[in-house]
């Protein structure tokens, strides 16, 4: 029986194991090893920081990584703004059939490829695009207007691909609050404003935050948004690596680039559960 | 005369074309404990919730102290309540949760801090301020509920069947200290409950409710003695139930033959029957004198002798149910504690009786 027990456990241990250790612990042990090479002759290398080095010496590699960080927080905190009035009618409003339908809404476009759906989006802002044919329709714009290739559309899409990550888990913390609760503090002489912060924020706080570390962590990993949004002044941290591993070979270099974002989130996601009190045991269990 | 705490005139409440309370009016005076007794779907949580102000009737109006409140808010009112699962807020400690009301009001830390140690003081609980809500005890989190209510010195509070999920034994302790509490406190109180024996333990007086309207006001002894309608009869305490048809009136007294041939005598209180009315008679499993032989029962009106088919032991609530030879249904007899039928076994013959004021009378197809 106890023999039994532990082959079970042990079958069932397998695949992750495996994942982990495969496809994430190895690949990382040796993109370290490749971030500390130093390339000084043809097929010569030299262990040292140079790359690191390289990194922090170059403008455009420093800007590229705070804007991206900076546009995931914002993208984050703008999903979690649109997510939360989303999330709570879904699970504290609607009733019955309404309340399927508009979650089944919520995972409609995900039955898209992402590329799809973001194409979608440059249907709609290009120049000429929807938009920009009915502002000419209307008499608003005199020529056309682009309004592709800027931080602002970068944003649109991050937003849109990232919400139902952030509404799932809010309508599930607030699924779980007791109506009764939110009655009870309006019985005891509570207000609108001062319910929600003080009982329905407080007990959403794990969902929050689980959706903001999800949300945060896809913004920041995200390539095809950027790319197919962002124009030549929205670079984003992930085209930097893509260009020194496929344009520029230069797999030291996107190897430096590589952990550093994983740094970046890293440092986020700790920063964040310190700054609310939150456990990862808590908002991912 | 000071005005009642509560009064509800005509209050109606229709929801699209099922209507859930129909033209209820009563009024509380201040000070007592008053129930609301019926069984569920019967729309006394409706009742509770159009008090509490988180629905609107439909017509008809609520005053407390005198003053119409239907057109405040819920928030606003002097009103509070204690839900059916309590309703604590899980993310404050206890201190909080007491204080929060409070800090509504927007009184000074100082003082809300010396509140809430008063309270906590008055429910025996002193030293808990600082503790989460699932670190208490079902009884304890039914104090602090009633507490959190208290503190805000309410004119009228609100109790929605808040017994409902503590086990036997403590529900029991519970409603001798909510009596105690309520008498503390000197508020009135308004309690829902589909468990009879927490009204007729505790209130002053108790509104029978039945499909949206109420049946009968009154307090414990007269809801149980004189009964006005078949419905409060048979909800009320258990009663043997017979239906059949008037043979005969003199006075209060009836003559009554039931459905299965049994002639039985009984009373209807001044309600009116006539000859050959199908009427339904109520008769309570205590008020049947149990005797070895027909002499101890023959100075009842109502006499039957039969075979015992069940002991039903329940300590001093025991009863036997027996099967009378002139036919019809088993009926409930409690059986005495006095020891004589100690060594009762199903098969004996018994003779039951009694009189015929025992037994209510209502016009049939009321209930």
């Amino acid at each position: 029986m106890q023999a039994a027990h532990r082959l079970g456990f042990v079958l069932l241990l397998t695949p992750l194991v495996l994942w982990l250790a495969l496809l994430i612990i190895i690949p990382h042990i040796d993109m370290f090893f490749v971030s500390l090479r130093e390339r000084v002759g043809v097929g010569e290398y030299e262990t040292s920081l140079a790359n690191y080095r390289t990194f922090l010496e170059e403008p455009l590699y420093l800007m590229t990584f705070a804007r991206t960080a900076v546009m995931s927080v914002l993208a984050t905190a703008l999903t979690l703004l649109i997510g939360f009035p989303v999330a709570y009618y879904i699970a504290k409003i609607a009733r019955g059939r309404v309340r399927s339908a508009l979650f089944l809404l919520c995972l409609v476009p995900f039955w898209v490829s992402e590329l799809v759906r973001t194409f979608g989006w440059m249907i709609l802002l290009r120049e000429t695009g929807v938009f920009s044919s009915l502002l000419q329709w209307a008499g608003l714009a005199q020529g056309p207007v682009e309004m592709l290739y800027n931080d602002a559309a970068i944003m649109v899409g991050l937003v849109y691909t990232s919400m139902l990550f952030m509404v799932v888990p809010l309508v599930t913390t607030l699924d779980s609050l007791d109506d009764a609760v939110i009655e009870a503090g309006y019985d005891l002489g509570g207000s609108g404003p001062s319910i929600l912060r003080e009982i329905v924020i407080p007990h959403a706080m794990p969902g929050i935050v689980s959706g903001s570390i999800v949300v945060f962590m896809l913004s920041l990993g995200n390539y095809l948004t950027p790319i197919m949004l962002g124009g030549k002044d929205s670079l984003w941290f992930t085209e930097l690596i893509y260009s020194q591993f496929i344009v520029r070979f230069n797999w030291e270099l996107g190897a430096v680039f590589g952990f550093m974002l994983l740094i970046l989130s890293s440092v986020i996601v700790w920063g964040t559960l310190r700054l609310t009190g939150q456990t990862l045991e808590k908002t991912m269990g | 005369m000071t005005a009642p705490d509560l009064e509800c005139t005509h209050l109606t409440k229709r929801f699209g074309d099922t209507t859930a309370v129909q033209d209820v009016s009563f009024e509380v005076p201040p000070g007592s404990f008053f129930s609301i007794l019926g069984p569920s779907g019967c729309g006394k949580t409706t009742i509770m919730r159009m008090i509490a102000g988180f629905l609107a009737p439909t017509s008809g109006d609520i005053r407390i102290k005198g003053r119409s409140v239907l057109d405040v808010a819920p928030n606003k009112r002097p009103v509070n309540m204690v839900f059916q699962h309590l309703a604590l807020f899980p993310m404050m400690n206890i201190a909080e949760n007491i204080g929060y009301g409070l800090r509504r009001k927007g009184l000074p830390k100082a003082e809300i801090t010396r509140k809430v140690g008063e309270v906590l003081e008055r429910i025996g609980l002193p030293d808990i301020g600082a503790r989460k809500v699932d670190e208490l005890s079902g009884g304890q989190k039914q104090r602090v509920a009633i507490a959190r209510c208290m503190v805000l010195e309410p004119d009228v509070l609100l109790l929605d069947e808040p017994l409902g999920a503590l086990d036997l034994k403590l529900r029991e302790h519970m409603k001798i200290e909510l009596k105690a509490l309520q008498a503390a406190f000197d508020t009135t109180f308004v309690y829902i409950t589909h468990d009879q024996s927490e009204a007729l333990v505790m209130s002053d007086n108790i509104a029978v409710m039945n499909a949206g309207q109420f049946e009968q006001v009154g307090s414990a002894r007269d809801l149980y003695y004189r009964p006005e309608t078949a419905f409060v009869a048979g909800f009320v305490g258990d009663s043997n139930r017979w239906r059949g048809q008037v043979m005969g009136v003199s006075g209060d007294t009836l003559q009554l033959r039931s459905e299965n041939g049994l002639e039985l005598r009984g009373s209807c209180h001044g309600r009116r029957l006539a000859r050959n009315d199908t009427a339904e008679i109520f008769v309570r499993p205590e008020a049947i004198r149990l005797g070895h032989s027909a002499q101890d029962v023959s100075h009842f009106d109502n006499r039957l002798s039969g075979e015992v088919t069940s002991l039903l032991f329940n300590g001093a609530a025991s009863r036997i149910l027996m099967r009378p030879e002139s036919g019809g249904e088993e009926i409930e007899v409690t059986l005495p504690q006095s020891g004589e039928f100690a060594h009762l076994d199903r098969g004996a013959q018994v003779h039951i009786g009694w009189s015929s004021d025992q037994g209510s009378c209502f016009a049939a197809g009321t209930a």
